[in-house]
């Protein structure tokens, strides 16, 4: 093994990650799990049961002051102005190209407008919400809450019953893209029915001193529930089969949001906000490119930037790509241009130089059964 | 853990000879460095390996790496169980997941190759 060449940060759950055998690699600039034993029995534990990841990576910002939501509003694509107290939404920040800096989820908190982005663009998005602050004279404040901020997340069908031998406050009737504040475990959290994983789950937010307890006390309660600690390699097979996209992977600068099938959370009839006239323009014109969900048909893999031919012709690109644990499958997510966008038609995903055939298919590979 | 009767290269491929034939496989570190092995991609038969050349893949859930062939040699048969199965590389590396038989062009390469004490000590720590 080498050393990084950069002092990789840790998150306050690194000694707990140890003592369990992580297996911790770089990623976004912290040494994070991987994965704890096998990646197939994490993903397979999220799907059956419940899985604990550590997303203390993860940015938290903080939008407060009277010009909190005017503010939020025209930094995101989405209308934070719908969001009821407790509320969540899915968005992004884009550039005013429509470019994706990157995706995130706002929350509506008793303080003010949580934004939770991705650690790989803290920096980034700090830096353009700062730009964008001064840019309009906005009276707000962004307060990184990043390092003193854990997050945890028990995700799978039986994370509510987890949660709920933890604390007073019932999860299970806490609605999806909803938030509450109560104690879990004794610590307070910020308690959120959200997730990355295509289950039901919760992502708790809480103090990062006291993020070692709250892991411990999770791990303790689900030990009748065949709670297993997750990586994120299991977390990027099960958000793949749910078709969500991975900022770096289906989202970068280069990809708006039609192309990646998430017109729906851009909110133009808004108002002003950034980014709008290329976005207007990209919804009347349709987009170019699509993102497309793959089978493989063949005996092979594809993998994030495989080339995919379309009657023999380089036309698209892989974004993602696994053998499905749940689906036994090898499933794909891959940009084509739109007119070649049509579910059950045939492609060729090029894999060490040879073609091989694949069949588009409609995104979510895996929907959870709903009781 | 690593059996004495094989010899390993320093890329964790195992070879067992049996007069003029030998078996190839990976070995137990590897598969554990690599996680789950969900893909295997075979030589055909009658493939000629070259000492220490890229000869097949295996693909884990995450990563796509190259096997490399410890000793040259013509594929006489490969594991065809490994294409329903490849998790056999995981659960049974120097047995039920072996990869291939090569007829050996040169016994002489083998000397190129580590003992089981070698190759523990080269995995160590």
């Amino acid at each position: 093994m080498t050393e990084a060449p950069v002092a990789l940060r840790r998150t306050p759950l690194h000694a707990a990650h140890e003592a369990l055998g992580a297996r911790l690699v770089p990623y976004a600039g912290y040494e994070m799990p991987v994965q704890y034993g096998s990646i197939i029995e994490e993903h397979r534990t999220v799907r059956a049961a419940v899985g604990l990841f550590d997303l203390s990576h993860m940015g938290e910002l903080l939008v407060t002051g009277p010009e909190a939501l005017a503010f939020a509003r025209y930094a995101v694509v989405s209308d934070p102005g719908a969001l009821e107290p407790g509320q969540a939404q899915y968005s992004m920040l884009c550039a005013e190209d429509g470019g994706i800096i990157d995706d995130l989820i706002v929350y509506r908190t008793d303080e003010g407008y949580l934004i939770v982005c991705n650690a790989a663009n803290h920096d980034a998005v700090v830096a353009h919400l700062g730009e964008l602050r001064e840019r309009g004279d906005f009276d707000a404040a962004v307060e990184d809450r990043s390092e003193r901020t854990a997050l945890i997340a028990p995700q799978g069908p039986r994370a509510a019953e987890l949660l709920a031998s933890l604390t007073d406050l019932d999860p299970g009737s806490l609605g999806y893209y909803h938030s509450l504040r109560g104690t879990v475990a004794g610590i307070d959290c910020l308690v959120a029915r959200t997730g990355y994983t295509g289950e039901d789950g919760f992502e708790l937010f809480c103090d990062a001193r006291r993020a070692p307890a709250l892991w411990d006390a999770l791990l303790a309660a689900g030990a009748g529930l065949s709670i297993r600690p997750c990586g994120l390699g299991s977390r990027d097979t099960l958000r793949l089969e749910a078709g969500m996209p991975l900022y770096g992977n289906e989202l970068d600068r280069t990809v708006n949001p039609f192309e990646a099938n998430l017109g729906r959370v851009v909110k133009l009839e808004k108002g002003e906000f950034v980014g709008r006239a290329a976005l207007a323009s990209v919804q009347q014109a349709g987009p170019r490119r699509k993102l497309v969900g793959l089978v493989m048909r063949d005996n092979a893999i594809a993998r994030h930037g495989y080339p995919v031919l379309i009657d023999g012709r380089e036309e698209g690109v892989v974004t993602s790509g696994t053998a499905s644990p749940t689906l036994d499958q090898r499933i794909a997510m891959a940009y084509l241009p739109a007119q070649a966008a049509a579910v059950g038609d045939e492609v060729e995903v090029v894999v060490r130089d040879r073609p091989y055939r694949a069949e588009q298919v409609k995104l979510p590979f895996y929907k959870r059964p709903r009781e | 853990m690593n059996p004495d009767d094989l010899r390993y290269s320093r890329e964790h491929e195992w070879v067992r000879v049996d007069g003029g034939e030998a078996v190839i496989g990976i070995t137990s570190f590897a598969a554990g460095e690599l996680g789950d092995i969900v893909f295997v991609e075979l030589p055909e038969p009658g493939a000629r390996l070259r000492q220490f050349a890229s000869f097949g893949v295996v693909e884990s859930v995450k990563a796509v790496s190259d096997l490399f062939a410890p000793i040259s040699g013509e594929v006489t048969h490969v594991n065809t169980d490994l294409r329903e199965r490849p998790e056999l590389l995981n659960s049974d590396p120097f047995g039920g997941g072996w990869i291939a038989k090569v007829k050996l062009s040169d016994t002489a390469e083998l000397d190129a190759l580590l003992d089981s004490g070698a190759y523990a000590e080269l995995t160590a720590g």
